[in-house]
């Protein structure tokens, strides 16, 4: 168990330093589609509740909760996305114009 | 373990990575922002393959996962494609609070489930161990985390929607002993939490807690100023993204816990770029009620005999037909007034006209980071138009019109010389060292932050007031029946 947690321990320190290094190079023209680009990930969360409804048997409000999980983390994940591929596709189209 | 549904775990945490990388350049982001949803989808596809290969799916789970994907779908498309580009920071706050309420649940849903199932400790544990596969107070520890986390960054997001979108005011909440309030509600949140921990069976706890991470969520936002939203956003998006890896501890999810990192990560780091540019500490920006103070010294220091000249939009016109270089500086009330395809159909009559045309964005103009540049992008204004402050500042002499369009701290010279105001030290655009400047304004009251803005009365400065949107068109027909 103690192996585990260092193990996930270790992975979230090595994804922190990645994401600082990461984001740090993004220009400040992109910042607003990195943010919602970043928040449409963080409803990766959404795998989460996928695992857990599954195993929920004994309780119908869990259940309950379970689906709203799903649901939230849907519209931030759908919604983040389709926004910032908007927001791209501007971006994009200018940099088709001026060529 | 699945092991179509590990590989798929590995390209999807691999796709989320060369997605952010693709993030550098404008001119492969937007497919990196598609490479980031593949992997979502995989990590989605995966998961559903590891619980049917448990023999876990059944109906009832399939109602679950596909009506709950139904719904998030059918909401979130229709709002992310209607949403008006100038209202995205707002719905980009909205969707990060969903985020954040999307973990609090997975926490809370567990947690109810196991002790549904047993009424004892031990078995409410052994419960436990038996949804996540961990260890039963690392899991529970992980829930208060994911739950305190996840109820913070949703209220949070949902005062900062209803800030950024003028449906509250938008002005500092301040009342005396806010920041001790604030401290002993995150105190008495820790100790629940950590009787939690040892007790999840006393699920009580979890009732108290969550309405406490609502009420901290929304405490924490209400102090701060419209002015200081960027900042406050960007903090938000790294909330979801730490709540995303406690909820990734709770159920022993390694992929959760990666993509949540660089999630928390990311937005760390865009809160401190906007700090930086504000030359502000981060606990400065939280707990300082910054711009609340400064309104009732600035206005009594300004309402002496300070005069600001007015200009009509057909005077402009005379001087800019005749300006060599000219740059623009947006803030938000650009946004505000829709003004961005007026600003780029000038720009290009100036450009026309033998002018040299820059459009200086500061890092912290408008109410989320890089906001101005999305709405020049949707305007079509061309890459190289756009400048840093840094660089004009430096040949600003030479600027023969300097025109501000609803920004205001962001050009306010007090910022350089008066050590009192509450910007000063931030790094600015110094337009009042232009030939002239115009500034587009509503009225001549003080700006979002309420700062008293010196610029105005400067004998190089008139103001235009009005709509800006409706200033720049009267300014393009001018042009426009000149030739």
């Amino acid at each position: 168990m103690l192996v585990q947690y260092t193990t996930l321990a270790l992975v979230f320190l090595l994804a922190m330093f990645l994401g600082v290094e990461l984001i740090r190079k993004v220009p400040s023209q992109l910042h607003t589609p990195l943010m919602s680009g970043s928040n449409a990930i963080s409803g990766i969360c959404i795998i989460g509740a996928m695992a857990l409804a599954p195993l929920t048997e004994d309780n119908l409000f869990a259940l309950f909760l379970s689906t709203a999980a799903v649901a939230f983390a849907t519209i931030n994940v759908v919604g983040g996305y389709v926004v910032t591929d908007r927001m791209l596709g501007m971006f994009q189209t200018k940099k088709g114009e001026s060529k | 373990m699945n092991y179509v549904a590990s590989v798929l775990f590995l390209f999807s945490a691999a796709a989320f990575i060369v997605g952010l990388r693709m993030l550098r350049a404008p001119a492969t982001a937007r497919k990196g922002n598609l490479v980031s949803a593949a992997g979502m989808a995989a990590a989605m596809l995966g998961t559903l393959l590891m619980t049917i290969h448990a023999g876990d799916f059944n109906s009832k789970a399939a109602l679950v996962v596909l009506g709950g994907i139904a719904a998030g779908t059918a909401i979130g498309i229709p709002a992310a494609r209607l949403v008006k580009m100038t209202a995205m920071p707002e719905m980009v706050a909205l969707f990060n609070g969903f985020g954040g309420i999307a973990s609090l649940l997975i926490g809370w849903s567990q947690t109810q489930e196991a002790v549904a199932h047993g009424a004892t400790l031990a078995e409410v544990e052994a419960d436990l161990v038996r949804l996540t596969g961990g260890q039963a107070n690392v899991v529970t520890f992980a829930t208060f985390l994911a739950v305190l986390i996840g109820g913070v960054t949703f209220t949070g997001s949902v005062v900062a929607w209803g800030k950024l979108s003028e449906r509250m005011t938008s002005k500092p909440v301040l009342y005396p002993g806010q920041n001790v309030v604030n401290g002993l509600t995150v105190l008495l949140s820790l100790a629940l939490g950590i009787w939690f921990t040892i007790q999840p069976d006393q699920i009580w706890l979890l009732y108290i807690l969550i309405p406490l991470s609502f009420i901290l969520g929304v405490a924490v936002v209400i102090p701060i100023g419209g002015g200081d939203m960027p900042v406050v956003i960007s903090l938000l998006n790294s909330y979801s993204g730490l709540a995303a890896c406690a909820a990734g501890l709770a159920i022993n999810n390694a992929l959760l816990i990666i993509i949540g990192a660089l999630v928390g990560a990311s937005g760390l780091i865009l809160t401190r770029i906007m700090c930086v540019a504000m030359n502000r500490s981060l606990g400065n920006v939280l707990f300082s009620g910054f711009g609340a103070v400064s309104t009732s010294g600035g206005a009594a220091a300004s309402g002496e005999k300070k005069e600001a000249r007015i200009l009509s939009p057909q005077d402009a016109y005379f001087v800019l037909e005749a300006a060599q270089s000219v740059i623009f500086v947006p803030g938000y009330g650009m946004a505000v007034a829709q003004a961005q395809h007026a600003v780029k159909q000038l720009a290009d009559l100036l450009v026309k006209n033998g002018c040299d045309v820059k459009h200086v964005i500061h890092p912290v103009a408008g109410r989320m980071p890089g906001h101005m540049n999305v709405l020049l992008a949707e305007a079509n204004v061309e890459y190289d138009q756009l400048a840093v402050p840094e660089d004009v500042n430096a040949t600003m002499e030479s600027v023969d019109v300097a025109i501000v369009i609803g920004a205001n701290d962001v050009v306010n010279p007090a910022a350089l010389t008066d050590k009192s105001s509450p910007i000063y030290g931030m790094p600015i655009i110094e337009v009042h060292r232009a030939r002239a400047v115009f500034t587009l304004k509503r009225s001549l009251a003080s700006g979002y932050a309420g700062i008293d803005n010196p610029l105005f009365y400067l004998p190089n400065n008139s103001m235009v007031l009005g709509d800006a949107k409706k200033t720049i068109e009267a300014l393009i027909s001018e042009f426009k029946s000149e030739d």
